[in-house]
């Protein structure tokens, strides 16, 4: 399966010089871009690990991408997304995310149902890979 | 009496006339476009509008005298002929805020659209717009969760989100009606949505859609790895139907819960209350509104009832798509979606909007676009209505030749590739048809999306467009 989070998970997936068009914008916003990476896939994992701070102060998009380089050297079969945050009065919040690097497998979920009365199901979502401790899922 | 057709009583006389006054900041106002009976002076319409809504009844009472009237008359301080016509004028009124109850839109809107329009000096009236002061707006509890909150909850930024109405909308069973919500999902759609008319009918009763819906809905998650919903419509005959329906959707899991407008204000503004405190998304269809919101002439236009939504604390409404196969014009659109979405909004004549608004950070109304729209007008969806906005495609999803989960993957690539595009920095608009023939050949269901509806249109002229003078730049 393919994990559709972020922006841009139903195209192909972006090459550098397409990253580098996509942070430029980011930055043109006064957005500032971070760098996140995680082995938890899990929809409602809000909190992937952090690259560093967020880059408040990089202007130029070819840093942002010398460091997402980095992120991958270091993490090469983890997912890895990209974020730009718009600080405005107003918004606070998320601008845009999208997914910049992703395992070569990915195993996907598990759907759990609980039968309990009243024909109620509760339903779990489990990511296969997270059986394995972090470091060791991809 | 004498220079005025019988019956009319002469409100300017009675204090309801008053162009030397200033509206406070903390006053209520509003925008009534007036069409006066032959023979009543534009004023005089004006000022009965303003004493009909507030005070006044037909003839003088001595009992008025036992209060401090002044302050309670709605004043007409303004009246401009409507640039096009002969016989319409706009009649600006001023409200103190006693007059109104504090978070309640029933009192608002008996004050406003209370008797008035019914008023036999008058051959049509309209409101048009309203200011509410801020000192108002504090009283009204606001969207549930608003557009921050909610895309923060869905985890998806910085793109429109997808719907579908599930179709046909009468008839499936809800086993069937399940599979349709699953293969949307599953294709690629952020929500899928019961229609305004699906509550509990014999053929699928709203306990077994709820239970059918929500396998569909966490099963695509589970297929996708993203949060999905189901607009689980809980519209029903009293407020405890409604209760009972929105607790079982809510253990169900569902992220979100649907009204319908032909529920009343009051009811909407009790399901506003249980969606805030039960962290649910509330969605609002705005079912019946052409009835009162399109003819210019007659009615209530569709800004003020996004404004009275917006207070009401709705966290999604449908607010028209431009170029679909329902009215809207798209400068009145772009007024509607200014009122939802934004804090500080400036009068714009253009877009028919009569007044300063500000929103003192009440969080926006997520608009919804459905009705006609396909993924070949993705770039001017997004021209039009920018990037926080509910894209729905019925029958441009379900209708897919290939399936419903093909249509919405079709729908998927065209707005994803359409973003890439317009944040690269291309002129999106101009280059729309082309942005999406080169993402169709990655996408065999975007193709086929394309050779199926890429040259449809709905191209009629809108009812209800704002009527100014263009000034030349």
């Amino acid at each position: 399966m393919r994990i559709t989070q972020g922006t841009f998970s139903y195209l192909p997936d972006l090459s550098d010089a397409e990253i580098t068009l996509q942070i430029a914008y980011a930055l043109e916003n006064d957005w500032p871009c971070s760098i996140e990476y995680t082995d938890d896939p899990h929809p409602r994992n809000d909190y992937w690990e952090m690259w560093g701070l967020p880059m408040f102060d990089l202007k130029d998009p070819a840093g942002v991408l010398l460091e997402l380089n980095e992120c991958r050297k270091t993490f090469p079969s983890h997912y890895i997304r990209l974020t730009a945050y718009d600080a405005r009065y107003g918004r606070q919040t998320t601008a845009l995310s999208f997914i910049v690097q992703r395992p070569a497998k990915e195993p996907g979920f598990r759907l759990t149902r609980e039968e309990s009365a009243d024909r109620q199901v509760r339903y779990t979502l489990h990511a296969y890979a997270a059986d394995r401790p972090e470091g060791e899922r991809y | 009496m004498g220079r005025w057709s019988a019956g009319v009583i002469p409100y300017a006389e009675m204090g309801y006339w008053r162009p030397d006054y200033v509206p406070k900041d903390s006053d209520v106002l509003a925008a009534f476009r007036i069409t006066p009976q032959p023979g009543v002076p534009p004023e005089e319409a004006g000022a009965a509008v303003a004493g009909e809504s507030s005070t006044a009844t037909w003839t003088v009472v001595w009992t008025d005298r036992l209060t401090s009237y002044e302050n309670y008359q709605a004043k007409c301080y303004k009246v401009e002929p409507v640039p096009g016509t002969e016989d319409q004028f706009i009649a600006y009124i001023a409200y103190d805020l006693d007059l109104f109850e504090e978070g309640s839109i029933a009192n608002l809107t008996s004050s406003i659209i209370g008797n008035v329009f019914g008023f036999k000096a008058l051959r049509a009236l309209r409101l048009e717009d309203m200011r509410i002061p801020t000192h108002y707006v504090k009283t009204f509890q606001g969207p549930a969760h608003g557009i921050i909150m909610e895309r923060e909850y869905l985890a998806k930024f910085g793109r429109p989100l997808l719907g579908a109405t599930v179709k046909p909308k009468l008839g499936l069973s809800a086993r069937n009606y399940g599979r349709v919500v699953y293969e949307a999902l599953r294709g690629g759609l952020d929500f899928t949505k019961d229609d305004e008319n699906i509550n509990s009918q014999p053929f699928m009763r709203w306990r077994d859609r709820f239970l059918y819906c929500m396998e569909g809905v966490t099963k695509a998650q589970a297929v996708s790895g993203e949060i999905k919903g189901h607009y689980l419509n809980v519209t029903a005959a009293t407020m405890e139907d409604m209760y009972e329906r929105a607790e079982f959707a809510k253990q169900l899991g569902s992220v979100v819960v649907m009204i319908d407008l032909t529920i009343g204000y009051t009811a909407i503004q009790s399901m506003a209350k249980w969606a805030r405190a039960n962290g649910v998304l509330l969605h609002l269809h705005r079912a019946g509104h052409s009835t009162y919101t399109r003819q210019k002439n007659h009615g209530v236009s569709f800004r003020v009832i996004s404004k009275w939504m917006r207070l009401a604390g709705v966290d999604h409404i449908h607010a028209g798509t431009v170029v679909g196969k329902l009215e809207g014009d798209p400068f009145s659109v772009a007024g509607f979606y200014d009122t939802l979405r934004k804090d500080k909004i400036e009068a714009d004549p253009r877009k028919g909007l009569y007044f300063d608004q500000e929103w003192a950070s009440m969080p926006g109304v997520m608009p919804v676009a459905s009705g006609g729209i396909h993924a070949g007008q993705m770039h001017q969806l997004l021209h039009y209505l920018d990037e926080d906005v509910i894209l729905q495609f019925g029958g441009g999803t379900i209708g897919h030749p290939m399936g419903i989960a093909a249509g919405a993957s079709a729908n998927r690539v065209a707005l994803e590739a359409m973003i890439k595009a317009r944040n690269e920095g291309r002129d999106f608009l101009k280059e729309g048809p082309e942005i999406l023939r080169a993402a169709a050949k990655h996408s065999r269901e975007l193709d086929v999306a394309l050779s199926t509806w890429g040259d449809i249109t709905f191209t009629y002229e809108s009812t209800d467009t704002p009527d100014v003078l263009v000034t030349p730049s």
